[in-house]
Parts: C-alpha cells; structure tokens; sequence
C-alpha cells in the first residue's frame, strides 16, 4: 500500500517537474526541472521494481550501516571534485588565460568559484557531516536509525539538491548570496531534505538505549537546528516568477547584508565547527582508545560556543554602512568567542594526553591532531580579524581567503580525512586499512599544501593591505589597484601549487579507501549493537 | 560494536565520570584555570569595550559610547583635516594659469604627484597603471596625440571628454563607416588598406598601392591629410608613423575602415558628473601629470 502512495507522488513530482521544464524561462530552470523529473522516474522505477515483491524485515537490533557506506563514497568524490575545482580556480587567478575564450560564461572564473565553494562546503563537508552523524548517533545511542528509508531519502535529497545547485551556477542560476546561492526552489527543496534529517537525527536520539546523550550528537543537533534556521532566515525571498530562476530578497539594503552575515558567519560557526566538532569528540577518542579529557570543559564550551557564535556576525561589515553599533558588538562578541572555541581544541588534544607515542606510529592520529591545531589556528586567527583597526587592514584582501582556508583545509578537510580512515575499515569489515604508508603520504602532502596555501595568502593579503593604504608625503595614493594585483602573482602560483599537493593527497586517500574495500583481509562482521550498562 | 574497555588514564588520581558511549568515557578533569580566566578576562574586556564604543541598541538609538566614537565621523574628519592642509596648494593650482604650473616647480611637483593619485584611482583602468595604454586607448606616453599635447588640450580633453553624451563641449568627430554604410566598394577598401600600410611599413599587397593613394586622396585625406599626417582639429590620426590605437594589421584595418572607429572617453569634471566627478584642481593635477610623462609638447 505504502508503495502505491510513494509511486503516485513521484508519478506526480515527475509530471510537474517536466511540466516546470517545459514552461521554464530560463535555461537553469529548465535544465534544473530535467533533473528533478529524471530524479523522479528513476526513484519510480526503484520503488514499482520492489513493489509487490517480498519484503525481507529488517532486523531491528542491527546498525543502518548501507546509507553511511553511501555517503563515505560520495564524500570522497566530492572532495577531489571541490579540491580540483579549487586548484583549477586558484591557477585561473595567477593566469587569467585559463578563462577560456570558448568557455566565457560557464567555465570562466566567476562561475566557476561558488562551484568550488558549495562543492567543498556543502558537498564535501555537509556529506561528511551527514554521513558521520548517521554513524556517531547509531552507536553512541545504540540504536538503530529512526525512520527507516528516511534515511536513504535524506541522502539521495541531499545529493539531488548538491547537483541542482552546482548546475544552477554553470547555467547562471544564483542570489548571489555567498555560500547561499541557490535559488529558492533548490532552497525549498534543501528545507525538506533538512527538516527530514533532523527526524532522522532526534529520533533515533529519542530511542537510545544509553541513558545520556553523548557530546557529539549535542555538537551534531545544534548544527542541524541552527542551520535550518540560518537556511529559512537568508533565503527568505519572492520567485520573480513560478516557471523561472529568478528571485528577489525580501531584504533589502544592509538588512539584507547584516542577515546574509549572521548566515554567513554562523554557516562557519555552525557547520564548519559545531558539526565539525561532533565529529571530532567521537573519531578522536575512538582512534586514540582514550577517554574525553573533560566532561566539564565539553558542556561549559558547548553552551558557550552555540550561544556566542549567533552574534559575532557583523564583523564581516566593519565599516560599511552597517551602524557602527552593530559592529562593535559583532567585534566583542567575536573576542568573548576565543576562549569557547578553544574548549574544543583543548579537550581534543588533552584526549591525547597518555597516548602521545601514537603520533609515531598512527598516522590517522597525526591528521586529527593536526586538524585540531588549524581548528586552534584559526579560531585564534578569526577573533583577531574581527577586531575593527585589524580588519581595516585585512579586509578584502587575500588574507582573508588564507584564514578561511586553514580553517577548511586543516580543520574540516583533514578530521574529515581522519574519520573516513576511521570508518571505511569498520564499515567494510576489513582489518586493517590497506597501506598505512599512504595515509602518511596523504598526511604531509596535504600539511604541506596547507602551509603553502596559508602563507602565500597571508603574504599577498598582508601586501596588498598595506599597498592599498600607502600615500606619499602628500596624502596621494601610491598605488593602482592593477599594481597591488600585479604584485600578486608570485604568491598566486604559490598557493596553486599548495591546491595540487591538497589534490594529490585526496587522490592518494580515495586511492588508498578503495584498495582497502577491495584488497584489505576481512574481519567478522559485528555491527550488533550493545548498550553500554 | 564489541564493547572493549579502554585503557584507564595514566594519572589514577582523575575518575570518569561513569558514563560510556560505544566505549568512550569522560575524564572528570576541571576547567583548565588559564582557560577560564581568559575567558572571565575576554567578558569583562568586552563589557568594559561597549561603555566606550558605541554598543547597546535602544528603542530610538544605540548607546553611543563615552568615547563618542563614530567611523563616519572619524572619515569625515580626516578628509577635512587633509583638505584643510591642501587648501592652499589646492586653490593655488586652480587658479593659475595652466601654462604657468610649469613656472613653478614647487606646485609642478605637486600637481604631478597629485595628478598621478587621480590617474590610478581613475584613468589607469583604461589607460593602464603605466599610462600606455591598450587597444582603443591611446598610449600616454609617447608623443603621438589625437587631439593634442600641450597642457591645454590635455585639460580640455579630460574636463569635457571625447563622443559622450554629458558634456555638450565634449570633443567630437566621427569617421564614416566606408563599407558598412556602402560608400566605398570592396576593391577600392582592399586597395586602400594596402596604400595606408604601405605609408608606414609593407603592404599587404604591394600592386594595389597605387591605386589606394587614389582611394585615399579623395576620400581620406581630406581628414587625415594629403601625406596621412592627421588632423588634431578632427581627432583623426596619423597613418604614417607606425603608431596603431587599433592594431596595424590587414585584418584590424580592414575592419577600421569598413565599421569605422570612435572611441568613447568620459567627460571628468564635476560639473558633468556630479557624484564621481573630478573638481578643477585635480583636473589640473592629472593634465600636469599626464603632459609630464614624456609625450607632452
């Protein structure tokens, strides 16, 4: 019966979705619509294929573990997809010739860098975060996940959603909003898969057979809710028409700018840390075989982090049009922030305490270690960026751009690295990885890559700063804007090159994922699950 | 997942706190003192920040802070106080005579170093940041002017511009478009070209030559001159000195004279354009700084 009902709405959603396609105005629209109903007709094959066919019942006392091997593979493809993406834009920046002539309007650089931020973001992290919550939530409650398919849907919804937004932007699709640049139908649609993951997530916390709940899923839930928010919040907007990609904000002037940095700002703080972090309180115990440092520091930081983070904002829009009010209260907010991020880093590190001999000989360990010291970084580096006379200098300017990317690819790429190094062994009942050595490979190219990346963009940010403040005796600019861009190129290729040795070593990774489902001796499967007490 | 304990903490002294998760257990330890004094230190800093600066919103306004701290302000008052200094000097440029700036070497220099910040803010984004410009836009540099060299033409060139519609007296000339509009035959452009190529350099065909120098005394040259030496009155450039604004070769200027050519340069004074517009001592400025750069007559 069930059956029946799912292939009448996706009958349905195909029907319209092409009638969408049909009637579209734009070339984004109608391409998006193609995709939806193709989407549609292949989940109704999937389901009319089963319906009426024996089903075999699932057993209850059994870890969901098929959703969660979907989404390592998918993270790991998207990661050399938004890495490559990345390295292909870092070059098209110290080499304008490779915007191809023939590619003007597609290829070119504007289009291609929200596809490199939202491919990295939101395919890569937001598929990791996804993937590891899906796992972290079902063994620390020791209960399988709520919802059944639910699950399924909320992967393949997501995954719908990361294609429409990437082929929305080659096809000119895009508020313009940084990091919320689908329009509103893919953002509608992003709501539902949402909303459908957070059923999944707190039901399956409200069946937990442990009497408490651990502090990553405290990490992970805060992320999921506070992102639902930020996502409704920004994209609040009115499609221009029913059958065309265009929509205007409801926002209008710094309104529209104060809210696009409370989401900006909190997409950082909420998905690229708090999710981030319930990864790291699960993995970094796990692989280290040792307790949490500190059950204080965890809640104390916790309730810190998540109430601090929703203000700090404004500092993105020191000495705009935004009332200097509002600034300043994005500044201190900012500050009062350092010591909450830190929490995070303290207690991954101190987890070690004991156990620092595994640096030498577990390479996973390294990369969680050293994701945890870029988090550190980087939640230093961000408060003293949001101090006003500090921002004078480094905004808009590469800076900028190195300090996102140290927290990116040191924090969120390399614990991101670390857990799937984790997971594909246990996952695939394998005993070991395939080649530990090519974990280490992957370690120091990535780091090396990082240090280049971030110092060749502290030295052209710091450069370009100051080289557009400069005046001479008079009070006259010395300096041209192509002048400042000039004096950047040398820097350029220096952080393309940290992008190949970042690429290289995610090649490498995938490479070493999939010998090890093929190659790696098996173990007895043991995905029962066990309540603690 | 088989459930394995794991190892104790080295230091016995810490318990846990009792609970574990798929075998992870917490350690009892307290806050790390340096940890919650710096964040105690962060709060109060903070507190004491937003007395100072403006921070608390209100119902009509924000609580401005005992410092009256205001960015506006702070720009507002730093251009007066720039402009205040430069008052003099500034007055002084203009309102001498624009061929007695040279007269005066003090206030040369500083038209040239102020006219330079006008030209990188405003100019260098066609002319480029060194002045020599890019295809369509004239070479700065050199000593080939559409429309004159000296300070004067200079300044009147950047006050009203060339072909926009702002200003009434901005400089104008329009090159017939010979092909498009079927004023001249195919041949006779062919031929053409190769007599303007031949004047600098090689034609592209030699054997037509003669019969070009025909085409381009009666329709070229009552522009650009009997021996292709232009016409500043007009705008029209020099053919015969290898110096190309659109590119010199077969191609381009079969293209030139077909389509025509008329470059577009904004008028930058103030008086037509009012939000972005350059005031009369920064025309000054940029004209002496322009006419310094080594082509200036």
């Amino acid at each position: 019966m069930w059956n029946y009902i799912k292939l009448i709405v996706l009958g349905l959603i195909a029907l319209l979705a092409m009638i969408g396609a049909n009637y579209g105005r734009d070339l984004a629209y109608q391409v998006n619509f193609i995709t939806i109903a193709l989407a549609a007709l292949a989940t109704f094959v999937f389901v009319l294929r089963q319906t009426g066919e024996p089903v075999e019942p699932t057993d209850e006392t059994q870890y969901m573990d098929d959703v969660i091997r979907a989404g390592v593979i998918a993270t790991s493809g998207w990661a050399v997809v938004g890495f490559l993406v990345g390295t292909t834009i870092a070059f098209q920046l110290a080499f304008p010739q490779l915007n191809f002539e023939w590619a003007q309007g597609y290829l070119n650089f504007g289009k291609l860098r929200p596809l490199h931020t939202s491919a990295v973001i939101f395919a890569f992290g937001g598929t990791a975060l996804i993937t590891t919550s899906f796992y972290v939530v079902q063994r620390t409650s020791a209960a399988r996940l709520w919802g059944g398919n639910l699950a399924w849907f909320v992967f393949w919804g997501y995954q719908l959603f990361i294609v429409l937004a990437a082929t929305g932007y080659i096809l000119g699709a895009t508020q313009s909003k940084e990091y919320a640049e689908p329009e509103w139908y893919v953002d509608l649609w992003l709501t539902v898969v949402w909303l459908s993951y957070l059923a999944v997530f707190i039901g399956t916390l409200m069946k937990r057979r442990e009497p408490h709940i651990y502090v990553a899923n405290w990490f992970y839930l805060s992320f999921i809710i506070t992102v639902a928010m930020l996502h409704v919040f920004n994209n609040l907007s009115i499609p221009v028409s029913v059958f065309g990609s265009k929509s205007v904000q409801v926002f209008s002037g710094v309104q529209d700018a104060m809210t696009q940095w409370w989401y900006g700002h909190n997409a950082v703080g909420f998905f690229l840390t708090a999710g981030f972090l319930g990864m790291m309180y699960y993995f970094i115990p796990k692989q280290a075989e040792r307790p949490v440092f500190s059950y204080k520091l965890s809640i104390i930081h916790f309730w810190a982090l998540i109430f601090i983070y929703i203000w700090a904002g404004p500092h993105h829009l020191h000495y705009t049009a935004l009332p200097d009010w509002a600034s300043t209260l994005g500044m201190v907010f900012s500050i009062v922030l350092w010591m909450p991020s830190w929490g995070g880093m303290i207690n991954g590190l101190m987890t070690l305490a004991g156990a620092w001999d595994k640096l030498r000989t577990d390479p996973i360990i390294r990369m969680m270690v050293i994701s945890v010291g870029f988090y550190g970084m980087s939640t230093f580096e961000g408060p003293m960026m949001s101090i006003r006379a500090v921002n004078s200098l480094s905004h808009y300017t590469d800076w900028t751009i190195g300090h996102v990317h140290s927290g990116a690819l040191g924090w969120n790429g390399m614990i991101t690295f670390g857990a799937l190094y984790f997971l594909v062994p246990k996952l695939w009942n394998k005993a070991s990885l395939y080649s530990l050595s090519l974990v280490s490979w992957h370690f120091w190219l990535a780091t090396i890559g990082i240090i280049l990346y971030a110092a060749s963009m502290w030295v052209t940010g710091i450069m370009e700063g100051l080289m557009w403040r400069e005046v001479d005796a008079n009070g006259f600019l010395v300096n041209s804007f192509a002048d400042t861009v000039a004096a950047k190129f040398p820097m350029y290729v220096v952080r393309g090159l940290g992008g190949v040795l970042y690429l290289t070593g995610g090649i490498i990774m995938c490479y070493n994922l999939w010998m090890t489902v093929r190659r790696a001796p098996a173990v007895q499967a043991s995905n029962q699950f066990v309540p603690a007490e | 997942m088989a459930q394995k304990p794991m190892k104790k903490p080295a230091k016995a002294e810490t318990s846990t706190t009792g609970h574990s998760w798929d075998g992870i257990e917490e350690l009892n330890n307290p806050l790390p003192r340096w940890w919650l004094y710096t964040f105690y230190a962060c709060i109060v800093w903070a507190v004491i920040y937003s007395v100072f600066y403006p921070a608390w919103p209100g119902i009509k306004a924000a609580t401005p802070g005992l410092l009256g701290f205001s960015t506006r302000a702070l720009v507002v008052e730093e251009i007066a106080a720039v402009d205040a200094k430069l008052a003099p000097i500034n007055n002084k440029l203009a309102s001498v005579e624009l061929a007695a700036i040279a007269d005066d070497a003090e206030l040369q220099g500083y038209a040239i170093s102020a006219g330079a910040a006008v030209f990188r803010a405003n100019c260098s984004q066609c002319h480029g940041s060194g002045a020599a410009g890019a295809k369509g836009y004239p070479n700065l540099l050199d000593n080939d002017w559409l429309w004159g060299g000296d300070i004067e033409a200079i300044h009147y060139t950047v006050t009203h511009g060339i072909r926009n519609a702002n200003s009434d007296e901005a400089r104008v000339s329009q090159m017939p478009a010979f092909g498009r509009d079927e004023l001249l035959e195919r041949p006779q452009i062919e031929a053409v070209v190769n007599y303007v190529m031949s004047l600098s350099g090689a034609a592209q065909d030699a054997t037509r030559v003669e019969e070009g120098a025909v085409v381009f005394a009666e329709n070229c040259a009552s522009c650009h001159g009997e021996a292709a030496e232009g016409n500043r009155d007009l705008g029209a450039p020099a053919l015969a000195d290898a110096i190309w604004l659109y590119g010199g070769d077969y191609a381009t200027l079969m293209d030139t004279v077909i389509n025509a050519r008329g470059g577009v340069m904004p008028a930058q004074s103030e008086t037509y354009r009012s939000a972005q517009g350059l005031s009369e001592y920064e025309i000054r400025a940029v004209a002496t700084y322009v006419h310094s750069l080594g082509g200036g007559e």
